[in-house]
């Protein structure tokens, strides 16, 4: 039976197994939006800006595994969703974005509400089509799910022309997709894992470094296996929290700009670093030369990109991290008998000394709200069970250091864009896949404004995320660089006045919004909003003073770090705005 | 060092912007390119010539490989190989150079494919020294336009060694 492109879209997402696709409508797609009036099977969720719809199918992607589907009109809907695209090309999301076009006799033409989006788009997702005829549509959509789904996951863009939305052509869904240019490594070489084995074995210092290929190969449990069966330590990347559990007691935290003392303390100590799905970004080495000098490194990634791109590696290891794990636990159990436990008690011993040295903390008996309070409030209240989203600057940072992610998929952040106004369309989108769980935005008051008409899409579509605003009156992030590197010329980022009252910015959006101005508040304001199954605005009025600690400044090596401890006390701080 | 690189693409719509996107956006020199159908017209050549150390060719060669387009990637550095380029060039000798142009087009076996009462046209076809070595000597000449295809190269059916 012959179809119309609009149909076969529709018809091949529901073979694809979608549930949901977030999007926002227009001249081109009204063919495919007519459809979705009548439509069981799918529902859409109209967020209120495309760069919404695009972080909700992130969130959703992050929080489930599944590739996130997000459909816009072409011109400004397309371009507005560069920014969610770009976010999950650097984060390896899997993501298929369809955006209209005009009719393929336009292109080109410079056409109403036409932007070439393939092009834009090339270098920041995985891959992009173009659909000129519709009878390549099904095929095209199955291949955009194979790409976006398999090897290094990632966001890939289906462009569809209004012409080819509306003719017509046979539906034949096909079962399986073979692209013989892309063929992923998914089985690691036995030789390597068996050489890496014996390393790991004979290793005196050795740390595993976990990143984000943890979580997107869903290898939670094999590496917590590996690290349990050598003894051997681990720390996460940003990306890669939740791959190991945080509470456990061979967790070092994570590492890097704002990670733990005792974990770069651990790296630039080691002498083998066991590096897993995960790319070495400038954030996690710090100064290149000077990272970790003393150590052999091994190299697990699907990606042989990521391999040797910017740092030396003795032993690299191209293949599924699950699978690797998987062979590689079994060669350890079968064939390594080196007594490692002796060898590493001084390791071991180390690892202590540095995290009684410096340890995580902040003021615990400062009167003022401390945003470091606040997150270890939400870690015990939810009983570290909920999902959290972040948006980004020292929100973000502070909510990676003092909650512990124990599950993978439960923490989503913006890692490698470092995009402001992730967070809360990220968290509808997590809170649309799971409805029974708590799904907390852990925001700042500058990145909320950026996405913060999507609370519309909360209220109107009952999801019940609650949005835990660190309020500190400041772009935050900024102002700590400022303030520690631009003699307090606070130049552009204090937003004080004109921070809206969110309290009532909920209530006109028919949200709740709370307010804590006092610490002794934060705990009754978390529990009541907990407790309401409607969208919440908390919003925390914190200390603005507060920082990010410890702290790598920009281009030193990750174990000289900035303390809290080593700020000079200041007689009064007097606040030096630039207006 | 220097590398010639052979890469077999998919050929599609947008793929040299994938290649040529990949070396812009990773700030990668291209210092030539050359594309033409195979036999398979569903499948395209590029030759990309490229400079770089060792840790950043492999990139380059893997970064291809990553491109979905993309079905194969050879170093042809690392090979036994033949390259080959072709340029035409316009030169206006003086009277009495006229017959020295013809005499260097014979001795790098070039040929005369256009000629007019003030200039000669001449096709040359080798590898880069001797394309040099010929532009070095008509240089004096007098060049007036110069247009190059860019290299191309294919692996020779070697030997193995055993
Ligand atoms: C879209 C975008 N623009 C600019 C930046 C640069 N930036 C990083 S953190 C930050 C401040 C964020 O302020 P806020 O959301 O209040 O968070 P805080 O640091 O105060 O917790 C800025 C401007 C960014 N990351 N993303
Ligand atoms: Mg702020």
């Amino acid at each position: 039976m012959k179809m119309t492109g609009s149909e076969i879209l529709l018809e091949s997402l529901k073979k694809e197994g979608v549930k949901h696709l977030f999007g926002y409508p227009g001249g081109v797609v009204l063919n495919i939006f007519d459809l979705l009036h009548d439509e069981k099977e799918l529902q859409l969720i109209l967020t209120r800006h495309e760069q919404g719809a695009v972080h909700a199918a992130d969130g959703y992607a992050r929080a489930t595994g599944k590739a996130g589907v997000a459909l816009v009109t072409s011109g400004p809907g397309a371009t507005n969703t560069v920014t969610g695209i770009a976010t999950a090309a650097m984060d390896s999301i899997p993501l298929v974005v369809i955006t209209g076009q005009v009719p393929t006799m336009l292109i080109g033409n410079d056409a109403f509400q036409e932007a070439d989006i393939v092009g834009i788009t090339r270098p920041c997702t995985k891959y992009n089509f173009l659909v000129k005829n519709v009878s390549d549509l099904a095929l095209t959509i199955k291949e955009a799910f194979h790409i976006a789904n398999t090897g290094r996951p990632g966001p890939v863009l289906i462009d569809l022309p209004k012409d080819v939305t509306t003719s017509k052509a046979e539906f034949h869904w096909p079962d399986h997709v073979k692209i013989r240019s892309y063929n992923p490594t998914y089985e690691g070489n036995k030789y390597m894992i068996t050489q890496a084995a014996h390393m790991i074995a004979k290793a005196k210092k050795p740390l595993i470094i976990a990143g984000g290929g943890v979580i997107s190969s869903d290898a939670a449990k094999e590496l917590r296996e590996f690290a349990e069966i050598t003894g051997v330590p681990v720390t996460m990347t940003m990306m890669g929290l939740g791959g190991f559990p945080g509470s456990h007691k061979l967790s070092l935290g994570m590492l890097g700009m704002h990670g733990t003392y005792y974990a770069n303390k651990a790296v630039q100590d080691s002498d083998l670093l066991i590096a897993i799905g995960m790319r070495f970004d400038d954030r996690v080495t710090g100064k290149i030369d000077a990272f970790a000098p003393n150590a052999k490194i091994i190299h697990i990634d699907i990606d042989p990109t990521s391999i040797r791109k910017n740092v030396r590696v003795d032993l690299p290891i191209v293949g599924d991290v699950k699978r690797v794990l998987t062979v590689m636990n079994k060669v350890i159990h079968d064939e390594v008998k080196e007594p490692w436990a002796e060898v590493r008690k001084a390791w071991t011993k180390q690892l202590d000394a540095w995290k009684k040295e410096h340890p995580m903390d902040y003021d615990r008996d400062a009167d003022v709200i401390k945003p470091q309070y606040v997150i270890e409030k939400i870690h015990e209240l939810t009983k570290g069970d909920a999902i959290i989203a972040t948006e980004v600057g020292q929100n973000q940072m502070w909510a990676a250091q003092f909650y512990k992610y124990d599950k993978p998929r439960t923490w989503l952040s913006s890692g490698g864009l470092g995009t402001m106004g992730y967070g809360l369309p990220a968290a509808i989108g997590a809170q649309l896949a799971y409805p029974n769980k708590l799904v907390i935005d852990i925001a700042g008051d500058g990145s909320i404004q950026m996405n913060i008409q999507e609370l519309a899409t909360a209220v109107i579509n009952k999801l019940p995320v609650k949005v835990a605003i660190l309020n500190n009156r400041f772009l935050g992030m900024v102002r700590q660089w400022q303030e520690l590197f631009f003699q307090e010329r606070y130049s552009h980022t204090k937003l004080d006045e004109t921070v809206p009252d969110f309290v009532k910015i909920a209530e006109a959006y028919s949200a709740v919004g709370l307010r804590a101005t006092k610490k002794s508040e934060v705990v009754p304001v978390l529990k009541e909003a907990f407790a309401i199954k409607r969208p919440v605005f908390m919003d925390f009025v914190i200390d603005w003073t507060e920082k990010v600690y410890p702290m790598v400044p920009a281009g030193a090596a990750i174990d000289q770090m900035l303390f809290r401890e080593q700020e000079v006390k200041k007689p009064e701080k007097k606040l030096k705005a630039v207006k | 060092m220097r590398h010639t690189i052979s890469v077999l693409v998919e050929n599609k719509f947008g793929v040299l912007s994938r290649i040529s996107g990949l070396f812009s956006g990773r700030g990668y020199n291209i210092e030539s390119l050359s594309v033409g159908e195979t036999i398979d017209p569903n499948i395209s050549t590029m030759t990309i010539v490229t400079s770089g150390d060792d840790w950043i060719v492999e990139q380059i060669n893997k970064q291809l490989n990553k491109l979905i387009d993309v079905i194969k990637v050879v170093d042809m550095t690392e090979l036994d190989h033949v390259e080959r380029e072709m340029v035409m060039i316009k030169v206006s000798p003086r009277q009495e150079d006229k017959a020295e142009v013809l005499r260097l087009a014979e001795i790098f076996r070039g040929r005369i494919v256009d000629s007019s009462p003030k200039t000669y046209t001449i096709e040359v076809t080798g590898n880069e020294k001797k394309i040099e070595a010929f532009v070095e000597l008509l240089r004096p000449m007098g060049i007036k336009e110069f247009v190059r295809t860019g290299k191309i190269a294919i692996a020779r059916e070697g030997v193995k060694k055993p």
